[in-house]
C-alpha cells in the first residue's frame, strides 16, 4: 500500500543575521494510510518545522513532502492541523468558530449548522455551542479546536503538541476520546509531544528525532494493541517500550558532521 | 498568553470585576467628592479672597446663555468641526494602518511621514492652515482632521501587526485565502487596538478645536471664550469650560460603551 504522507529529505533552513540555521536535515518518514504516528524529540529539533511543512504552513528549503503522492504546495482541506495554543477565534463563539471552514468550503447556512452541532456533540460542547471561547476552560477550547478541525473532514490530522497545556486528567481524557475517534474513522494522525508516556499511549509508531541540526533519529514500533487501556498504560510490555523512547530521547548521540 | 497580555484594555475593566455594591459606594463617592469642592469653590470665592465668580454667577450665567439660544449654538458649531474632522481621520487612518501593517510597501512609503508628523503638534500647522486655507470652516477641520487621523493611524497599524500568527495560520488551514484571513482574522482581532486609537484621537480632536477657535472662529466655545476674556466676562468663561469638560466626557463614555460591546469576547486576565 502506498503511504500517505511521505517525507522525503525534506530540509529546512532559517536565514538569520550572519547565515542561516539548519533547523530540519534531510528528514525522511512515510506515514500510512489511517496510521497513528506521533514525533517526540527535545525542543528545537525540528518537529513542528516538520509539520507545518506537512501542513503547507512552510517551504521546504530542499526535498519534498506528497500527500497521496501530489507534493504539498500549501495548506489544503484534507489536512487539519491542531494547535497546542488552541488558536480559536475569540470573537466567535464555539458554534461559529466550528462553521469557520465550513463557511470557507461555501456550505450553505443550513448544512454548516447541522455539520457544526454533529461535532460540537461529538467533542462533548453541546451545552457551550453559543458560549465565547473566554469562557471554557483549556481542555474545553481545544475540544473546539478538534470540532472545528473535524468539521471540515481531513483526512489527515496534524496535531502541534495539542495536549501540552493542559493538566493530567483532562490530558488523559482527551487522549481517549481522540483514540476512540481515531479508531472508528480512521484518520491518519501526525501528533508532535513532548511526552513520552503520551507518544507510546497514543501510537502505531513513535518517531524520535534528535536536536542540532534535527533530524530523524529513531523509529520506534509500538506493537500494544488497541484500544488503548488502563492496564495497558501499566503494563510491562508499555513500559519497556516506553524505555526504549526515553532513552532514544535523552541519550542521544552528538550530531555527526557531514559534508 | 504574553500576547493576551499586551492587548490594550479599557480603564474599567478592573471595575468589572467589583460589585454593584461597590460601585454604589464609589458613586456616592463621586458625588460627596463634586459637592465638596464646590462648597470649597464657593467659600474661597465668597469671602472674596481669589476673584473668581461665585458658583450661583456661573449657574446664573448658564440659566442665561441657555435661555438666549447662544450656548446650544457655539456647542453645535464646535461639535460639528470635531465631528467633521474626527469622522474623516479615523475614516482614513483605518484603511491606511491595515494597508501599512499587511504590506511592507506601504509601511515603507507611509512611516518616515507618519513618524515626521507626530511630532509637530496640530496645533503648530493652524498657521500655515489659514494661510492656505482662509480663515472659514476648511482649515480648523482640516488640523482636527490631522490630529485624529495620527491618533488613530498608530493604533491601527499596531493592531494589524500584533494579530497573532497562529490564528492566521489557523484560518490558512481551514482553507482561508489572503482576503479572508484579513476580512475574517484580522480585521476583528485588531478591533480592540483601533477602538483605543479612536478613543485617543476623539480626545485630540476635542482638545484641538478649542485651541483652533480661539485663534480663528465667529463662533464656538473657543471663540465664546476668546470673546469673554476680551470683557473680563469670568462666568461666561466658566461655563464654556464646563460645557467642554462635560461634552468631552460624554463622548468618551459613549466611545467606551461602543468599545465594550465590540470587545466583549476579550480574556481580560
Ligand atoms: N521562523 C524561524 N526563524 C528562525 N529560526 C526558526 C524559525 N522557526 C524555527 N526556528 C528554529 O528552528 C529550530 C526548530 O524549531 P521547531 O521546529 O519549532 O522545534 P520544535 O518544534 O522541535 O521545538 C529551533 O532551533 C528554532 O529556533
Ligand atoms: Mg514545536
Amino acid at each position: 500500500m502506498t503511504p500517505k504522507i511521505v517525507f522525503d529529505n525534506v530540509t529546512r533552513r532559517f536565514d538569520l543575521k550572519g547565515g542561516s540555521f539548519l533547523a530540519l536535515d534531510r528528514f525522511s518518514l512515510d506515514v500510512a494510510d489511517g496510521e497513528f504516528v506521533t514525533v517526540v524529540g527535545p525542543s528545537g529539533c525540528g518537529k513542528s518545522t516538520a509539520l507545518n511543512i506537512a501542513a503547507g504552513l512552510l517551504k521546504a528549503s530542499g526535498g519534498e513532502v506528497t500527500v497521496d503522492g501530489k507534493p504539498v504546495e500549501g495548506p489544503g482541506p484534507e489536512r487539519g492541523m491542531i494547535f497546542q495554543q488552541y488558536a480559536l477565534f475569540p470573537w466567535l463563539s464555539v458554534r461559529d468558530n466550528v462553521e469557520f471552514g465550513l463557511r470557507i468550503k461555501g456550505e450553505p447556512p443550513a448544512r454548516r449548522r447541522e455539520i457544526a452541532e454533529r461535532f460540537i456533540d461529538l467533542v462533548g460542547l453541546g451545552q457551550f455551542a453559543d458560549a465565547l471561547p473566554k469562557t471554557l476552560s483549556g481542555g474545553m477550547k481545544q475540544r473546539c479546536a478538534i470540532a472545528r478541525a473535524y468539521a471540515v473532514d481531513p483526512v489527515i490530522l496534524l496535531m502541534d503538541e495539542p495536549f501540552g497545556a493542559l493538566d493530567a486528567l483532562t490530558r488523559v481524557q482527551l487522549q481517549d476520546q481522540l483514540l476512540e475517534t481515531w479508531s472508528r474513522e480512521r484518520r491518519t494522525v501526525m501528533f508532535i509531544t513532548h511526552d513520552v508516556d503520551e507518544a507510546v499511549y497514543l501510537a502505531n509508531r513513535v518517531v524520535v528525532m534528535a536536536a542540532g541540526p534535527g533530524r530523524l533519529q529513531e523509529i520506534i514500533e509500538v506493537d500494544l494493541p488497541y484500544p488503548r487501556t488502563e492496564e495497558i498504560r501499566l503494563s510491562p510490555e508499555f513500559t519497556a517500550i516506553r524505555n526504549r523512547v526515553w532513552h532514544a530521547v535523552y541519550h542521544q548521540q552528538p550530531a555527526q558532521s557531514h559534508g | 498568553m504574553s500576547a493576551a497580555s499586551a492587548k490594550p484594555r479599557t480603564a474599567s475593566s478592573g471595575k468589572a470585576e467589583r460589585g454593584p455594591a461597590m460601585d454604589f459606594a464609589s458613586l456616592g463617592l463621586n458625588i460627596v467628592g463634586v459637592a465638596a469642592g464646590v462648597a470649597i469653590w464657593w467659600a474661597l470665592t465668597g469671602s472674596g479672597v481669589v476673584g473668581l465668580p461665585r458658583p450661583p454667577e456661573v449657574l446664573a450665567r448658564f440659566i442665561e446663555l441657555l435661555g438666549s439660544g447662544q450656548l446650544l449654538r457655539d456647542t453645535v458649531a464646535s461639535l460639528a468641526r470635531v465631528l467633521t474632522g474626527f469622522l474623516l481621520g479615523v475614516l482614513l487612518a483605518i484603511p491606511v494602518g491595515f494597508a501599512m501593517g499587511w504590506y511592507k510597501v506601504a509601511r515603507a512609503l507611509v512611516e518616515p511621514y507618519l513618524q515626521f508628523f507626530r511630532m509637530i503638534p496640530p496645533l503648530a500647522i493652524i498657521p500655515l492652515a489659514i494661510v492656505t486655507m482662509g480663515i472659514e470652516e476648511t482649515p480648523k477641520i482640516f488640523v482636527i482632521f490631522l490630529a485624529s487621523f495620527l491618533a488613530s493611524v498608530v493604533a491601527t497599524y499596531q493592531g494589524v501587526i500584533s494579530v497573532d500568527r497562529t490564528m492566521i495560520n489557523a484560518a490558512r488551514v481551514l482553507g482561508a485565502k489572503d482576503f479572508t484571513i484579513f476580512r475574517r482574522v484580522v480585521v476583528p482581532a485588531s478591533t480592540p487596538f483601533i477602538l483605543v486609537g479612536v478613543r485617543i484621537g476623539l480626545g485630540s480632536a476635542w482638545a484641538t478645536v478649542v485651541a483652533a477657535e480661539l485663534i480663528a472662529a465667529q463662533s464656538g466655545l473657543g471663540y465664546r471664550m476668546q470673546q469673554a476674556q476680551l470683557y473680563y466676562d469670568l462666568p461666561t468663561i466658566f461655563v464654556s469650560l464646563f460645557a467642554i469638560g462635560i461634552l468631552g466626557l460624554v463622548m468618551d463614555r459613549m466611545l467606551q460603551a461602543v468599545e465594550r460591546r465590540l470587545t466583549i469576547w476579550q480574556e481580560r486576565i
